[in-house]
């Protein structure tokens, strides 16, 4: 990012930002950099949501701390990548995750699926913390600054989660009979919804060097998953992949239930501030 | 998991020497760390109040968590999920701190499933609406703040290192508390509704999170000798009223107790009569939640089994590796 840039918008990549600095910025995302944090911040959010169902179910104590502070990171995502969106049309985080209704989420599939067991979990946590790392590791030099600014603040708490599911698929793939059993249908359950994620729309052609080509995410993303299977000695999944459709609104059938949940005590009070 | 501790059962029962030393420390104010001899009723007075401090910071997390899903704003989630996220932690240091007198986390948190343990009855009652989660910040980590200040200067040293760093955390969330009550206190008819609702129903259970009333109270006179406890259940029961009638003036809400009052005789704030009728049934398990509490944590405890043991398996096995390339 340019120096005049960052004065310009008082943001500078790597400082804490918080989606409160975010929602005084005077500049506006263009519709089509807007409707891509939307992006973002919805795989954010709903994949936070079903990460804090674990806080206080968790296998172990440490554990119940280490998934609240995954999903504390990804609700810090959301709210900075919905606050930002918001600003194309005048709206605050709090309009976008409570009042949007499900067609207008632009989530992928892969973050509404179950929780399943932990190694379910922890499987789609690999998955997701290796696309998300990629992701905003080419991010930080996007041409918006506040996009390449989430994206250096998140990147860093990513890093941590590709340790912490890596290490988790280690144990269980290496641990015992049952574990590896369990990592190994948990991997098989969550193969389907990993192809959408690298799959371009039209809105990444306007974007140019704003936006990061989910297309270009897959090469590094297989490496990187390759290296930690092969630790693991596990297999790629041999499963076909499933028809998406996240980012044009048509999601799982998880998602309704997902929102209900999410929207429900913010929908019986409209307008009330909390 | 596996744990390792000190074994108290390894030590002399009786130490002439350890027993003056502990008598002195104790006169003087000061510290008695792990390996200090002690009596042995000290230690099982200790492990009884540490691992139930502990088992209800890890039972409390339920009835908050309940709300994580549900909360009404993203500020607000993340705002919850890290003070449930600090409640774990607490339950971490205060296990640490019981395992430093010989009982491991393991048997710890088996007699908690067992029903053999007790923790604090205020989380058998139910979390129903948004503003339970204010009341639960301001009245119940309220009332635990004042019964947990006085036990950062604990005779035993691990317990009191532990409770310096857990009442910090817990002003914090008394603060987010009063916040979520004062939001609601200024909403809308309906939010103010909810808000004085909830400060109804956990008024009383929270001036009961003091323990039964001095002349019934059977530990507390041997646990202000050794100094564990520093102050007596009605002080700080009187205490905590006090500072209540100040802040639901803020609030613009009511305290649902008539009779509260500064004694002037006896430098005393006074409170109406409490239901330790209630009190005692909520104890002995018939509370509405104690059964969903304790099967939830066994639920989680058990289904976590698999994933404990393929840890344990995998640690060894590297442990073999590494010894093997050595």
């Amino acid at each position: 990012m340019s120096e005049a840039n960052a004065s310009a918008t008082r943001i500078t990549p790597g400082n804490a930002l918080r989606p409160e600095d975010i929602a005084l910025l005077e500049t506006r995302p263009a519709d089509a950099v807007a409707q891509y944090a939307l992006w973002l911040g919805d795989d954010a959010l709903i994949l936070a949501q079903r990460l804090g169902w674990w806080i206080s179910r968790a296998p172990e104590l440490e554990e119940d701390v280490a998934l609240a502070n995954i999903a504390l990171d990804q609700i810090g995502h959301a709210r900075s990548f919905l606050t930002y969106a918001g600003r194309a049309w005048d709206k605050t985080e709090d309009d976008l995750a409570y009042f949007r209704r499900e067609p207008e989420f632009r989530s992928v599939h892969l973050v509404e699926q179950p929780n399943g067991d932990f190694a379910r979990t922890i499987a789609r946590q690999l998955v997701v913390a290796l696309y998300q790392w990629e992701l905003y590791s080419r991010l930080v030099d996007s041409a918006d600054p506040t996009l390449a600014a989430i994206a250096a603040k998140a990147v860093k708490e990513v890093d941590y989660h590709r340790d912490h599911s890596t290490q988790w698929v280690l144990r269980l793939a290496l641990g015992t009979e049952e574990s590896r059993r369990r990592m190994i249908a948990g991997l098989k359950l969550t193969w389907p919804y990993v192809e959408e994620l690298f799959t371009d729309h039209p809105l990444i052609d306007e974007l140019g060097e704003t936006g990061v080509r989910p297309s270009s995410l897959r090469a590094p993303f297989d490496a990187a998953l390759q290296a930690v299977l092969d630790e693991a000695e596990l297999e790629l999944p041999a499963v076909p992949g499933a028809v998406g459709g996240g980012r044009l609104g048509r999601h799982s059938e998880h998602l309704g239930y997902i929102l209900a949940e999410l929207q429900v005590l913010a929908r019986e009070h409209p307008g009330a501030s909390w | 998991m596996t744990t390792t501790a000190t074994t108290p059962e390894s030590r002399v029962d009786h130490d002439a020497a350890g027993e003056r030393l502990f008598d002195e420390l104790i006169a003087q104010d000061s510290r008695i760390e792990p390996r200090d001899w002690m009596p042995a009723d000290y230690r099982k007075s200790l492990t009884r109040q540490i691992s139930q401090h502990a088992h209800s910071e890890i039972i409390g997390m339920q009835p908050e968590a309940n709300w994580i899903t549900r909360a009404p704003s993203l500020k607000r989630k993340a705002v919850l999920m890290a003070k449930v996220q600090d409640e774990a932690g607490h339950g971490l240091y205060l296990y640490s701190a019981a395992e430093t007198l010989g009982t491991p986390r393991d048997r710890m948190t088996e007699d908690l499933i067992a029903g053999k343990a007790r923790y604090s009855s205020i989380f058998n009652y139910p979390v129903l609406t948004w503003a339970d989660i204010g009341a639960i910040g301001w009245l119940v980590d309220g009332a635990a703040i004042c019964n947990q200040v006085p036990l950062c200067r604990a005779s035993y040293g691990p317990y009191g290192r532990a409770m310096v760093r857990i009442c910090k955390e817990e002003s914090f969330h008394q603060r987010q508390g009063f916040e979520i009550l004062l939001e609601l206190a200024n909403g809308t008819p309906e939010q103010r509704a909810m808000a004085q609702d909830a400060v109804n129903r956990w008024y009383a259970p929270s001036l009961m999170m003091f323990g039964p009333p001095d002349e019934e109270s059977p530990n507390s006179q041997k646990s202000m000798e050794w100094k564990i406890k520093r102050f007596s259940n009605d002080e700080l029961r009187s205490r905590f009223v006090g500072m209540m009638v100040e802040q639901i003036r803020v609030l613009g809400l009511e305290l649902p107790d008539k009779d509260v009052r500064f004694d002037e005789e006896t430098g005393r704030w006074e409170h109406g009569p409490l239901d330790w009728k209630e009190f005692r049934e909520v104890l002995a398990g018939r509370g509405p939640c104690n059964a969903q509490r304790l099967e939830r944590r066994r639920e989680a405890h058990e289904e976590g089994a698999w994933v404990r043991e393929a840890a344990a398996a995998y640690a060894q096995k590297q442990a073999l590796k590494t010894a093997q390339a050595a």
